[in-house]
């Protein structure tokens, strides 16, 4: 299986398209991680269980994405800075149909 | 000031293991942490989820590894500061140090072990433009003594377990409680849910949704706020109330321990893996989470070797002369400070005619 590349945009503003693998049961939070583009401790906090909303992004690409979940929804619903894209990236599994998916990170809280 | 062998910052898994680990070597421990209950992130955050990879353990629910370290260190007596953040450390002129908490507490002890996994938990705070200058002063993001709110208005904001959890409770305890939500769903478990249901029936709680706080009001203590509904342009409703409740739940900070003089780098203390899980200032160990080395993985099974060795090598600096051989619990035993004395049963040696 091959990589697909993402544009992810920093909390900074600052953009980077990364390589993401599709094998690796990976998820958009982890990606983050794997590269960086947040600090440590600020993001993913809860480690992927739907239980903060540290990974929030806005999505900016028309891709379709996997559904929301009940959870993600009412974890959403908590959280802050949140807009009508707003997604949780541990929610959302790295595949091959999300070649070119542009996210930004939302502000920390 | 409380007087101990090894300091513990941190209650959460890493912290309570190492309890047990000094234990063995007859030192005792004290732990200070900012929640108010022990297990850290366990007990906070996901309790009832499932955790894997404990060796021995196919599955254990986060909570119930928590109960289980508790009884594990029971016989140890393990002294616990909680619902106090450690603010500043002192370095005593005998290379022992006093760390003391936001509320005051002292403690002294020789060793100190930070066990802070990702900081202490603070509570999120709702984007509001004068929400500080009202802080102690008609809201609060904890609730600790529910008594403060006998007989008042109280509005709480949130949609969680522990907006769901408190509201109910309140409704016996103030004159007057409100719940506003963002949604019309709340999450939380099942009978929580429907007791607010029920208390709604009954009018006994006055359910605002969906709906936000956009504003805070009072001339110096909180007098009212306006909330508005996200479905329709009716006008904000005022609302008069004493306290204002956010419950958005916590997100962690390493907080006043990184302005401790100790090497972080992203957001982790470093240390020396090759040997004990020392950090650059002799005496102050950092385990579990929230350290930082190469190769470092932030697991609960890695947390508790790493207090393992931690603890040999607190033993070694508090007893410089003494040689210490490694004994195995089921040879040895484990002896409590309380007393108690669990060791393996002796096999029976006897003819058979």
């Amino acid at each position: 299986m091959s990589d697909i590349k993402i544009k992810i945009t920093d909390r900074e503003g600052v953009p980077h398209e990364v390589h993401a693998p599709t094998d690796m049961n990976m998820n958009l939070m982890e990606l983050v991680r794997t590269y960086e583009l947040a600090p440590e401790g600020t993001i993913g906090v809860c480690g992927g269980m739907v239980m903060c909303a540290s990974c929030q992004c806005y999505v900016k690409s028309d891709h379709e994405l996997p559904e929301k979940t009940d959870e993600e929804d009412a974890m959403l619903s908590e959280a802050f800075y949140v807009e009508d894209n707003s997604r949780l990236g541990c929610q959302i599994r790295i595949t091959e149909n999300l070649e070119g998916l542009e996210v930004v990170l939302a502000p920390e809280s | 000031m409380i007087e101990t062998d090894i300091l513990i910052i941190g209650a959460g898994p890493t912290g309570l293991f190492a309890v047990f680990e000094a234990g063995l070597l007859q030192l005792k421990c004290h732990l200070i942490d900012a929640l108010p209950q022990p297990g850290g992130q366990c007990t906070e955050i996901y309790p009832k989820k499932p955790i894997y990879d404990i060796p021995g353990f196919p599955e254990v629910l986060a909570g119930e590894l928590v109960d289980n370290l508790m009884e594990q260190i029971k016989p140890f007596q393990p002294g616990f500061t909680l619902g106090e953040r450690a603010e500043t450390i002192e370095k005593m002129e005998d290379g022992s140090f006093v760390v003391t908490t936001n509320k005051g507490t002292r403690h002294h002890a020789p060793i100190v072990a930070i066990a802070g996994g990702l900081g202490s938990f603070e509570p999120r705070k709702p984007l509001l433009q004068n929400i500080n200058d009202y802080e102690e002063k008609g809201i609060a993001y904890f609730i600790k003594d529910p008594e403060i709110y006998r007989d008042k208005k109280v509005v709480i904001a949130g949609g969680g377990d522990s907006a769901l959890d408190w509201s109910i409770f309140l409704t016996d305890v103030a004159s007057e409680v409100t719940l506003v939500h963002r949604r019309n769903e709340f999450r939380g478990a099942l009978d929580s849910v429907e007791k607010l249901q029920q208390l709604k029936n009954q009018g006994k709680i006055n359910l605002i949704t969906p709906a936000e706080i956009v504003e805070l009001q009072g001339r110096d203590l909180l007098e009212a706020v306006l909330i508005r509904k996200t479905t329709n342009g009716d006008d904000d409703i005022r609302l008069a109330v004493d306290y204002f409740i956010p419950l958005f739940g916590l997100s962690p900070k390493l907080g006043p321990i990184a302005d401790w003089g100790l090497e972080i780098e992203k957001n982790a203390i470093k240390v020396d893996n090759t040997l004990d899980y020392q950090t650059n200032i002799p005496g102050i160990y950092a385990i579990g989470d929230v350290n930082t080395y190469p190769g470092k993985l932030k697991l609960i099974l890695c947390g508790f070797h790493e207090a393992t060795l931690m603890c040999q090598s607190a033993y070694q600096r508090i007893f410089p002369d003494k040689k210490y051989v490694m004994k195995y619990t089921t040879v040895g035993g484990v002896q409590g400070f309380d007393g108690s004395k669990k060791e393996a049963p002796k096999a029976v040696v006897k003819t058979i005619d």
